[in-house]
């Protein structure tokens, strides 16, 4: 690996940054509001629909059972349908929020499951509609978790972005493999392992550091 | 229509599929008093205060809260309905990630008040509960009394017509729980607020209820007044849990008694104390006549809203005919005077 190759990096870590970035914020706004159904739906929840419940479970268990690489070339189709192309690293953030979206719907469902039912009793008690109730007292008290939930989410997705080399969108998992693996230079594989290693360690830790700063309950 | 019954309940009746958790039961809260609920747990306390506000739903009878008849309301009819009814909690149910002052502000929020009257109105709360230094701290930096003290102000801060009190202080240590007991006392005087509560402690009832409802298996059992139902429990549930405050007579004089009156022997007579001038109208009479012997062996006496409480357990000597007689003249008096048994002399 020589000074030549940082350029490469550049690329190839904007490209990573460019997919997880994108399909990250998309996967928190369209999968909270999905935990948050899920668990308001739910037989002890605080409204009660109970067939949509097990319809919206099964859909996301669905998407969540297939595996990353399947669900990349099924979805061509509707990824030309949204972005117009199926090449490149715009077309690989509709697969990569395609998966995530489910994922964290499940993560952010079990933080909100976590919060008191008490605080939710005493919300009804002092005359708060459903609306208020999730605003006031499940978002706000399952933060913490659902911060947690989200870091988790985005190293899912910066080890899923890796493969989105199979559809030309670039990154770091795509310069391992055409360089450090087609081309033998074994260098450009340890430096990526090295640069996935901070990055994912960095945004872990970032994330439990804010996790436990918006904790009010310690 | 009774105009002073601020709740009243018609026959209200509640299951959870097999388990009958309220049965046919009857009540009415006067505007202005503190109404005690009492059971031991599982006896339908925590499902009948939450029908006052409609958090439990009930299958048969009526529910008519200052005015409103629940049963006829919509969600949005019971929300409106529970704006006027504060509740406080066993485990003070706080909102862990919001301030002390946002959690009393919050039902302000919720009611749609602009900022500045919602921060006044707090300010005045944190006053009235003493705790205005802690108004910027988070829930759990708090102590158990302070955060009962927190949940409060945030049932009051809607300025409701009634507060629901959920075995509010049985989490807290005695002398917290007297505290808190104190401030709701306290707040029903200044606010004129009306107080239904439950409890599993008959201290509670004692300190600071006007009437009192005994709850077994989903049913009144009693109810009155609290001095009289204290003076004079008729249910079996009542006295057992009346033993908490008022100890029973001593095992050492209670396993020599016997039925039977003993040859110069001696009997155990209690005078029952509630109500006025009981205790004096009896000495007097046992005074008169030296051949009774009289001696006080147990006696206590305590004032449960302002009315003398409790009993005096005499020994005199065991004179048959004379007895009946004393017996004759305490009803005629209308004392409440019994043979408890007898005891050698």
């Amino acid at each position: 690996m020589s000074t030549d190759d940082i350029p490469l990096f550049a690329t190839a870590l904007g490209e990573t940054a460019i997919m997880v970035g994108f399909s990250g914020i998309l996967s928190l706004v369209l999968g909270l509001p999905l935990g948050v159904l899920l668990v308001i739906t739910h037989d002890d929840g605080i409204w009660r629909r109970p067939i949509f419940n097990r319809v919206l479970a099964t859909i996301i268990n669905g998407f969540r059972s297939t595996p990353f690489i399947i669900l990349l070339v099924a979805l061509i189709p509707f990824t030309r349908l949204i972005v117009g192309t199926t090449i490149g690293t715009t077309a690989a953030i509709v697969p990569l929020t395609i998966a995530a979206t489910p994922y964290y719907a499940r993560v952010a469902e079990m933080s909100l499951r976590e919060v008191d039912r008490g605080l939710l009793e005493a919300l009804r008690a002092l005359g708060a509609t459903r609306w208020q109730i999730v605003r006031e007292a499940l978002l706000p008290e399952a933060l913490p978790g659902l911060l947690s939930g989200f870091t988790v989410t985005l190293v899912t997705l910066i080890g899923a972005s890796a493969m989105a080399g199979a559809v030309g969108a670039g990154g770091l998992g795509d310069l391992a493999i055409r360089y450090g693996y087609q081309r033998f230079e074994t260098d450009i594989m340890v430096g990526v392992i090295v640069v996935l290693i901070v990055i994912v360690s960095s945004v872990q830790i970032g994330g439990d550091r804010l996790a436990r700063r918006l904790n009010r309950r310690l | 229509m009774n105009d002073v019954a601020i709740v009243r309940l018609e026959s209200v009746s509640r299951a959870f599929g097999t388990v009958v958790a309220l049965n046919d039961v009857n009540l009415e809260v006067q505007r202005g008093e503190i109404f005690g609920i009492i059971g031991r747990s599982g006896a339908g306390k925590s499902t009948l205060i939450r029908t006052i506000n409609g958090l439990e739903r009930i299958d048969a009878g009526r529910i008519i809260v200052d005015g409103s008849d629940l049963s006829a309301l919509d969600e949005a009819g019971l929300n409106r309905v529970r704006r006027k009814v504060g509740m406080i909690f066993q485990h003070f149910n706080l909102l862990s990630m919001k301030t002390v002052f946002e959690n009393i502000e919050l039902p302000l929020k919720l009611a749609g008040q602009p900022r500045d009257a919602r921060a006044n109105a707090v300010w005045q709360l944190l006053d009235m509960v003493g705790l205005r230094d802690k108004a910027g701290v988070y829930p759990a930096k708090l102590s158990g009394g302070q955060k009962q003290r927190v949940g409060i102000a945030r049932a009051l801060a809607g300025k409701p017509a009634i507060l629901l009190s959920d075995e509010a202080t049985s989490a807290l240590d005695p002398e917290t729980t007297l505290s808190i007991l104190r401030l709701l006392k306290e707040l029903k005087g200044r606010l004129g607020v009306t107080i239904v509560l439950i409890t599993h402690e008959m201290s509670v009832i004692r300190e600071i209820c006007d009437r009192v409802a005994v709850l077994d298996h989903g049913q009144i059992v009693e109810q009155g007044a609290v001095w009289e139902v204290f003076g004079h429990p008729r249910t079996e549930l009542t006295r057992r849990l009346l033993r908490t405050v008022r100890p029973p007579l001593p095992e050492t004089l209670l396993k020599d008694l016997r039925p039977q009156s003993v040859e110069g022997g001696r009997c155990l007579l209690r005078v029952d104390g509630s109500g006025a001038e009981h205790y004096a109208a009896v000495l007097a009479l046992l005074a008169a006549e030296p051949a009774w012997q009289t001696d006080i062996v147990h006696a206590e006496v305590d004032r449960v809203g302002g009315h003398p409480v409790g009993s005096v357990t005499l020994s005199v000597r065991s004179r048959q005919d004379a007895l009946r007689e004393l017996l004759a003249t305490a009803e005629r008096q209308s004392i409440g005077l019994e043979v408890l048994g007898y005891v050698d002399g």
